[in-house]
């Protein structure tokens, strides 16, 4: 092992975004900071007079990890790419609403509406906080749309266009449209109910002439637009299930309502008695409430399951002049010009320019240039691959280097993602929601109900035939399953409302039930059960060892570098800040400085090789990356990819519970190691293809396994897609998968075991909800088979029976989630210092503004 | 006894006030974001910059 550097370097941490930093290179004004970008935006608010932005938070602003040339915003110039953003726009003004992610607490939302200090052509902007979005007006006549974007780039708010979002969306109009039923039902039942009151308590002096009718019809006047307007989704939905031939839970809800409001009406126009209005707009106000609870959960967790949101929007392409001069790129002949276009544009043959760090949006060759793609969204394969002029590259890599020319050979949409993709297979089945316990069980519910309604209707026949019509109503009334629609969504939505807490997002809340029936669980080996991180990184020692001078030289020239290899070297020594003269980056191959007077070579061992740096015969390990100091071989880092904290007593926790399987996309290096940690029985794979594991996957459904996949994202896409509940691990919420169920926390995937123990709890309290509900109706129907429902039975019997599922399930689910979080891991251990939490964590946020 | 109907068309007309009202907040966009809100409050705000929105809306 290497030799720990003695001096301490103090820990710093930025003015702007509070990251830790080695030194205070960069300070002004008594501030210091991390890098350049935060000390440009601290002075750029400083001298618009936005320094409010600092008291509001500490250390409120977002690492500008990469400048962004504003050359990079240009396409949202082409008017057909703005007419697809701008909400609104003439000459003078525009405005548009942009997906801003970095929003995070209060002091971002001050500085994005005080947005007109920083440029005279932006007007007013207003943030909505929970979608973390902006609503910008801006003069184009003073600030392009680019500039725009460049301007909010530059502060640490870069917009996040997807090509999803250029397709725009219609903006969900079902709030208004909820909050508005809600109020309605809401109104109805109160004013209903104080009506209704001397009927309750039998107070006879109302019972005049003129009271009962009016109280009566009054009653009917304002329960008929809930019937109609507050309930129309369920009269929708209940018309949509009855044409597919199906029995979802809505068809016996409006049987049941239906059955009130007319035989209300009946009951008044005859004078008969008061009506069961009341009841009726209460049931109508509980499910809509229940509604309402599911579908803001629903909403704070949607993401864009938009495969195209994972290309970039445009890339830049070449436009030849069609001249031998310009093909030869002889001096003198005119130079292509580079234009930038959307990707919808582009045609087969055009010769697109990649620069670092840019993703192949079709399969294309290597024109010119050193081609170094990394495919870890394709194979898994973090290392980048090498490819020669005239070489076949595949879409969905991502340059790594310097900029190179290809020509696409495949048009977009055919290429190999695409493909993966848009394969059939991977939609997961609507319909496979109709499985849920819900629909189980309103189908047995429905056919019971009318059957016993039925029942009593022709044994009333013979005994007492007036009765027999009101017997029949009757028990549709008091069966009327609000209560059973309740209890599912409301225990699963409190379920995935608790689990967004812990970072650990699901699709929507019947993912909850469908993990609770999970009994395999298949796990992916890059990325998900190991990491890169500094554990694993390791000195080979050849001639010298790693001397703390050493660890000073190499530290010091590495932490220029925002390679991810150089990052994680930089990160695992310990060492004091020297100069660097003379630093140079070759892309793919390495970097080389002086450093206290000596040079230092850090790279491929092939790239050293042909610097000449004569290395012997040396025991390469996997990945390395090798030193050599005034042109000596000094030895070489091997990088290990290492296995996540806590991954074995995971394991452990899984194996007893659940049948394992590993799938990896890289060679059988590591395959002793792995059958160790999972046991004898589980099953493990290497060298699989995303197509391999996709079929793994279908190969046990078809065995009749209800299968669990964990990946880490876009390489085994088609597999978690297809698995019954697919878990993206991220370390950042930038790259989820489109194909997941659940995205998780990679810092909670210790907890995997404990959240599907908790999903099955869940389950087990739906079940509990179901049984309340069927006692209730149980009682009730009995009561009105017997022919003896008054109103005042229903108007206690039906609110309560809904009220008290509404209870059950949130505290029963909510004291779960409790005994879920008490036995919480110590986070902070494993965070990597860079991480930010999602984009739609609101959790701490208030806290800290507070 | 008769006097209710004088109480019941009095407290429907509230009632009636009060639903409109509800409506129109709703319509307004009042209920589309209720978080952000309670954030903006604790800033404080220089006067120069409702008067400056203003005009550039204009």
């Amino acid at each position: 092992m290497f030799s720990q550097s003695t001096t301490t370097v103090a820990r710093v941490r930025c003015f702007h975004c509070g990251e830790p930093y080695l030194d205070g290179a960069f300070a002004l004004a008594d501030r210091s900071f991390c890098c350049l970008g935060c000390q440009t935006v601290f002075s750029l608010l400083r001298e618009n007079g936005l320094e409010q932005f600092y008291e509001l938070n500490s250390a409120p602003g977002t690492r500008i990890r990469a400048a962004s040339a504003a050359a990079k915003w240009v396409f949202l110039d082409d008017p057909a790419v703005a007419e697809k953003l701008l909400d609104y726009a003439d000459p003078a003004r525009a405005k548009v609403t942009l997906h801003l992610p970095a929003i995070h607490c209060v002091a971002c939302v001050w500085l994005l509406e005080n947005l007109f200090k920083l440029h005279p052509g932006v007007g007013h902007s207003q943030v909505n906080f929970s979608r973390r979005e902006a609503a910008i007006t801006f003069a184009p006549d003073k600030i392009k749309f680019s500039q725009l974007a460049a301007l909010l780039a530059s502060i640490g708010y870069e917009p996040q266009l997807t090509f999803g979002e250029t397709e725009k969306a219609a903006p969900a109009p079902w709030r208004k449209k909820a909050w508005l039923q809600i109020g309605l039902a809401g109104f109805a039942f109160g004013n209903i109910m104080l009506m209704s009151l001397p009927f309750y308590f039998g107070l006879n002096s109302f019972n005049g002439g003129w009271f009962k009718p009016l109280a009566g019809f009054l009653s009917l006047a304002f329960a008929l637009p809930v019937v109609t307007y507050s309930a129309c989704d369920f009269w929708q939905a209940a018309w949509l299930s009855l044409r597919q031939r199906t029995l979802t839970l809505e068809v016996p809800i409006v049987t049941g309502l239906a059955a009130i409001y007319l035989s209300s009406a009946y009951d008044v126009l005859l004078q008969r008695g008061p009506g069961y209005c009341d009841s009726l707009c209460g049931l109508i106000f509980f499910l809509l409430c229940g509604r309402l609870f599911q579908k803001k959960t629903y909403d704070r967790l949607t993401f864009d399951r938009d495969y195209k949101g994972f290309f970039p929007l445009s890339v830049v392409r070449l436009d030849r002049a069609v001249s031998p001069q310009a093909a030869t790129g002889a001096p003198g002949a005119l130079r292509p010009a580079e234009v930038c276009v959307a990707i919808s544009q582009l045609e087969t043959g055009d010769h697109l320019i990649l620069r670092h760090g840019e993703l192949l949006p079709a399969d294309a060759t290597l024109v010119s240039g050193e081609a170094c793609l990394d495919y870890s969204f394709v194979t898994g394969e973090s290392e980048p691959v090498a490819c020669a002029v005239g070489g076949h590259l595949f879409a969905g890599g991502r340059q790594v280097g310097g900029a190179i020319e290809v020509e696409t050979v495949k048009p977009v949409a055919q290429s190999y993602l695409a493909t993966l993709w848009n394969n059939e297979a991977f939609r997961k089945h609507s319909d496979r929601d109709l499985d849920s316990q819900t629909n189980r069980y309103s189908r047995r519910f429905t056919k019971i109900v009318v059957g016993v309604a039925l029942a009593a209707a022709v044994f009333w026949i013979f005994r007492d035939a007036a009765k027999s019509l009101k017997a029949f109503t009757s028990v549709l009334i008091v069966a009327c399953p609000c209560a059973l629609a309740l209890a599912a969504p409301l225990t699963l939505g409190t379920a995935q409302r608790l689990l967004a807490r812990l970072n650990i997002f699901l699709k929507n809340a019947l993912v909850v039930e469908r993990m609770a029936g999970v009994d395999t669980i298949v796990l992916d080996k890059t990325g998900t059960l190991t990491c890169a991180d500094v554990r694993g990184v390791e000195f080979v020692p050849a001639a010298m060892g790693l001397s703390a001078a050493a660890a000073d030289w190499i530290g010091s020239l590495a932490r220029h570098s925002a390679h991810p290899q150089s990052v994680r070297i930089a990160k695992s020594l310990s060492f004091a800040v020297l100069p660097v003269v003379g630093f140079a980056e070759t892309p793919g191959c390495g970097i080389e400085g002086e450093v206290a007077g000596r040079r230092i070579l850090l790279g491929s061992p092939a790239w050293l090789a042909k610097r000449g740096v004569a290395m012997g015969d040396l025991i390469r390990p996997a990945i390395s990356v090798a030193v050599a100091v005034d042109g000596k071989y000094a030895g070489a880092f091997s990088l290990e990819n290492s296995l996540r904290p806590e991954v074995a007593r995971l394991i452990a926790q899984l194996g007893g519970l659940f049948e394992l399987a590993l799938l990896s996309g890289d060679n059988e290096r590591e395959a002793a190691r792995f059958q160790k940690l999972f046991g004898d029985r589980a099953i493990l794979k290497f060298n699989q293809s995303p197509a391999d594991k996709l079929n793994f996957i279908r190969e046990l459904q078809q065995r009749g396994k209800k299968v669990m996949m964990v990946g880490d994202g876009l390489n085994d896409a088609g597999a978690l897609k297809q698995a019954d509940v697919g878990v993206a691990v991220v370390e950042s919420i930038g790259v989820f998968s489109p194909a997941s169920d659940v995205i998780l926390d990679a810092a909670e995937l210790p907890r995997l075991a404990k959240v599907l123990k908790f999903s099955r709890s869940a389950a087990r309290v739906v079940r509990a909800g179901f049984v309340i509900s069927a006692l209730y109706n149980v009682v009730g129907v009995s009561i009105a088979a017997a022919g003896l429902l008054a109103p005042m039975v229903c108007a206690i019997l039906m609110p309560l029976s809904s009220a008290s599922v509404v209870v059950f399930s949130c505290g029963a689910t909510a004291w779960l989630g409790r005994r879920l979080q008490v036995q919480r891991l110590p986070v902070e251990s494993f965070v990597r210092p860079d991480f930010q939490p999602p984009a739609f964590n609101l959790q701490p946020v208030v806290k800290e503004a507070a | 006894m008769s006097v209710i109907i004088i109480l019941i068309l009095a407290s429907l007309t509230v009632g009636l006030i009060f639903l409109g009202a509800f409506i129109w907040s709703v319509r307004s966009g009042q209920y589309e974001d209720t978080l952000t809100p309670a954030m903006r409050m604790l800033t404080d705000e220089p006067s120069e910059k409702i008067s400056q929105t203003k005009s550039k809306l204009k």
